[in-house]
C-alpha cells in the first residue's frame, strides 16, 4: 500500500495540470462563450438591454425555456427525446383551467391532479419507448399530436372557447398565484418567481447528474444501453423517471405561464418541444445521448432569452430570431462533435 | 455483493485443494439439438483455464453456463465441490464468477472512476442527501488499476480514449475489486493488435498470481499457450479432452485447434478437381504434413486415408 500511495502523490502534478485541459472540454463551456457575447453584443447595441428593466424582460423570458431546457437535457443525456414535452405545458394548466372555471373543483387539489395526470403520461411515454424498442423521437411525436388534439377539442366541447377565461374569479387564486406567477420590482425592472424556479429546478439537475447513483446511470443508459444493463443498471427505472421529469417540468411551466397571464391558448406550447432541444444542444448535449450538462441548459436557454428580447430592443424583425437560433444550432452541433470525437466515445 | 468489499484475499494455489469450478461431462441441449456435450475441465484458484475452439465451436454456450446466463442440461456444475445450477447471472456473480465479454460493458464517454463503480456505486450521507463517495471512488479506482499495473494519467478521463488493451484492463480490475473468485475473459485478445495482446495477457497473470482462478476464452493457440496452466479444446459443439500444459506442446495444441485432419480433406477434394486449384491442394498438403502426425491423423474422418491409422476420435465429424 505504501508504495501505492507514493505513487499517488507523484502522479499529482500531472493531475493538476490536465485540470486546465480539462475544463475546456466541459460540456457548457461553448454556451457560457456563446452566452456572453451575446450579452455583450446586445448590451453596447442598445441602450436598455443592460439595465436591471431590461434584465428583467430577458430572464423571465429565458426561465420558462430554461426550466424546460433542462429537463430536455437530462431526458437528452439519457439518450431520448420528448416531443411532447412543449404540448405538456399547455396540457397542465388547461386542466387546471377547465377543473376550476368550468367543474369549480379546488385550485389547489385540481393543481395536484395536473401534476399527476402530466407525471401519468411522462411514465407512459417511457414505458412504451422501452416495451416497444420504437425511438422515443416516434412515441413522444405520438403523444404530442394526441395531446394536442385533445387540448383543442376537448376545450371546445367543454367550454365552448379555445382559450379559459376568468381564471382570476376562482375562489383561493390569490393563495395559489404569488408560487409560480408573482413578482417583484427591483430598480425599477420587474423579476418573477420563475427565475428562482429556474435556478431551483438548474442547481438540482446538475447536482443529481454529478452528484448522485442516479445521475451516473442517466449517463450510462445514454451512453451505453446494453453494456449499463449488463452491468446492473436499472435502465427502465432510469429511463421513465427521466421521461416523468420531462412531464413535471412541463407542468410546473404550464402553472408558471397559467398564474402569470391568468388564462391560457388551447395551442399553448405547441412547436416550443424544438426550442428546448435546441437550448439543450447549444449547452452541449449530445443528440446521440450520454453527454451533456444541466448548467449548460440553462445558459442555452438564457441565449435564447437574451437573443428573443435583444432583437425587440434593437427593434429588427423578430422573424431573425428563428434564424439565429438555426445558425446556434449547427455551431453547437459541430462542436459537439468534434468534442465527441476527442472524447473517443465511438459507438453508442 | 457489497461496494466497500474488498478483493478477494489471494488463496494459495495447492493441488489438493477443491477446485473452484468443475465441470463433469457438461452439455446443452435445445430441444433435439445438442449444442455442447461432453465438456469435462476444472477451474482452480491461481491456475489458468483456456477454452479453445473455432468459431461455432461452443466456446460462447460453455461460458454462458458457468455465468448463468444458461443452464447445463446434462452433466454436473460443481462450485467449491457442490453441484450447482445457476439459476442467472447475478447467481453467478454472487458465487463470485465474473464475465468480461468482449464489448466490456463500459460507457466510452464517462470517465474512468465512473464506469468501475457503475451499477454498485458507494454513497454517503442519508436521505434526499445521500450523494456519491467521489473522493473514495476516484481513489479506489486508481489504487486498483495501479495494483493491476495500469498508470492512468488521470481517472477523470473518458474510458473512450483508454486503448483496447487498457479498457479490458479495467474491465477486469473491476471484477477483482468486486469480489470476483473466478474471472472469465470471453476472446479478450480477439480484437487487440499483437502489442496490446501482450499487455492483456500480462493482466490476466497479474489477476491469477493474485488467486483467481481464470476461464480464458479464445481461438488463438498462441495466446493461450504461454499463459494457460490446462487446456480444454471445443470442436463442433464436443470436448476433444483437456491437456495440462505439461501433456501438450503448442505445436500439438496448434495442429488440433487448426483441425489437420479437415485440411488434410479439403486437399483431398481440391487435388481431385484439379486445374489451378491443385496447386493450392499442393501447398494445403505441405501444410498438412508439417503438423505433428499424431494429432493430426487422430482425428482425421473415416473417408481419408489416414484415418488408417488409430483414429482416436471416431465422431469428429
Amino acid at each position: 500500500m505504501t508504495t501505492t500511495d507514493l505513487v499517488t502523490v507523484a502522479n499529482r502534478r500531472s493531475l493538476d495540470r490536465s485540470r486546465l485541459k480539462r475544463l475546456f472540454t466541459r460540456p457548457e463551456i461553448g454556451a457560457l462563450v456563446a452566452a456572453i457575447a451575446v450579452l455583450v453584443f446586445f448590451s453596447v447595441y442598445t441602450g436598455q438591454f443592460f439595465s436591471l428593466p431590461g434584465a428583467g424582460v430577458w430572464l423571465e423570458s429565458a426561465s420558462t425555456f430554461g426550466i424546460m431546457a433542462v429537463a430536455v437535457a437530462l431526458l437528452m443525456i439519457g439518450g431520448e427525446f420528448d416531443l411532447s414535452s412543449g404540448v405538456m405545458t399547455g396540457f397542465t394548466a388547461l386542466i387546471v383551467g377547465v377543473l376550476t372555471t368550468h367543474y369549480g373543483l379546488n385550485i389547489w387539489v385540481a393543481v395536484v391532479i395536473a401534476l399527476i395526470v402530466a407525471l401519468g403520461v411522462g411514465a407512459l411515454n417511457g414505458y412504451l419507448v422501452m416495451k416497444t424498442g420504437l425511438p422515443s423521437f416516434i412515441v413522444t411525436l405520438g403523444t404530442f399530436f394526441v395531446l394536442a388534439g385533445i387540448d383543442l377539442a376537448l376545450t371546445k366541447v367543454i367550454t365552448g372557447q379555445v382559450s379559459i377565461q376568468g381564471m382570476t374569479q376562482v375562489p383561493l387564486y390569490d393563495s395559489i398565484q404569488p408560487v409560480f406567477g408573482s413578482s417583484v420590482e427591483i430598480g425599477g425592472g420587474n423579476f418573477y418567481v420563475s427565475v428562482l424556479w429556474w435556478v431551483a429546478v438548474t442547481v438540482v439537475a446538475t447536482w443529481v447528474l454529478l452528484r448522485t447513483r442516479a445521475g451516473n446511470w442517466i449517463f450510462a443508459v445514454g451512453g451505453a444501453q446494453t453494456a449499463a444493463r449488463q452491468i446492473g443498471v436499472p435502465v427502465l427505472k432510469t429511463k421513465i423517471g427521466l421521461f416523468m421529469t420531462t412531464a413535471g417540468a412541463g407542468w410546473l411551466v404550464g402553472m408558471i405561464s397559467l398564474f402569470r397571464t391568468s388564462t391560457v391558448q388551447a395551442n399553448t406550447g405547441v412547436g416550443q418541444e424544438f426550442i428546448y432541444i435546441i437550448c439543450a444542444v447549444v449547452g452541449g448535449c449530445l443528440l446521440t445521448g450520454g453527454f451533456g450538462s444541466a448548467i449548460g441548459a440553462a445558459l442555452g436557454a438564457l441565449i435564447y432569452g437574451m437573443t428573443f428580447q435583444g432583437i425587440t430592443f434593437a427593434q429588427w424583425d423578430t422573424n431573425w430570431l428563428r434564424t439565429f437560433l438555426g445558425a446556434m444550432l449547427l455551431g453547437a452541433v459541430f462542436l459537439n462533435h468534434w468534442v465527441r470525437i476527442r472524447a473517443g466515445g465511438g459507438s453508442r | 455483493m457489497s461496494t466497500e468489499a474488498p478483493a478477494a484475499a489471494p488463496q494459495t494455489p495447492t493441488a489438493s485443494a477443491v477446485p473452484l469450478i468443475e465441470a463433469r461431462d457438461i452439455g446443452k441441449r435445445y430441444g433435439s439439438v445438442r449444442a455442447l456435450g461432453g465438456v469435462s475441465t476444472v477451474v482452480k484458484a491461481g491456475e489458468v483455464t483456456c477454452v479453445l475452439g473455432d468459431n461455432g465451436a461452443g466456446k460462447s454456450t460453455f461460458i454462458k453456463i458457468l455465468a448463468g446466463s444458461h443452464q447445463q442440461s446434462d452433466g454436473e456444475l460443481l462450485i467449491d465441490g457442490t453441484p450447482t445450477h445457476f439459476s442467472s447471472p447475478r447467481a453467478a456473480l454472487d458465487a463470485g464468477i465474473a464475465t468480461v465479454y468482449q464489448d466490456l460493458a463500459v460507457v466510452p464517454l464517462m470517465p474512468v472512476w465512473r464506469n468501475f463503480f457503475l451499477g454498485s456505486e458507494p454513497t454517503t450521507g442519508a436521505g434526499p442527501f445521500r450523494k456519491l463517495d467521489v473522493k473514495q471512488m476516484k481513489a479506489t479506482t486508481f489504487t486498483e488499476l495501479d495494483n493491476m499495473g495500469i498508470r492512468l494519467r488521470d481517472v477523470d478521463q473518458p474510458i473512450g480514449t483508454l486503448s483496447g488493451g487498457e479498457r479490458q484492463c479495467v474491465a477486469i480490475a473491476r471484477a477483482v475489486y468486486f469480489g470476483a473468485r473466478v474471472l472469465i475473459l470471453d476472446e479478450p485478445t480477439a480484437a487487440l493488435g499483437v502489442k496490446q495482446s501482450g499487455v492483456v495477457l500480462r493482466y490476466i497473470a497479474r489477476a491469477r498470481d493474485r488467486g483467481l482462478g481464470v476461464v480464458f476464452i479464445t481461438h488463438n493457440p498462441h495466446h493461450a499457450y504461454p499463459i494457460g496452466d490446462r487446456f480444454m479444446l471445443l470442436q463442433r459443439g464436443e470436448s476433444l479432452g483437456t491437456f495440462p500444459k505439461s501433456e501438450i506442446s503448442l505445436e500439438e495444441l496448434t495442429g488440433m485447434m487448426a483441425g489437420g485432419a479437415e485440411l488434410e480433406t479439403l486437399a483431398h477434394e481440391l487435388a481431385r478437381s484439379g486445374g489451378s486449384a491443385a496447386e493450392v491442394a499442393r501447398e494445403l498438403r505441405a501444410e498438412v504434413d508439417a503438423l505433428p502426425t499424431d494429432t493430426a491423423s487422430a482425428q482425421s474422418p473415416a473417408e481419408s486415408p489416414a484415418a488408417a491409422a488409430a483414429s482416436a476420435e471416431p465422431d469428429a465429424r
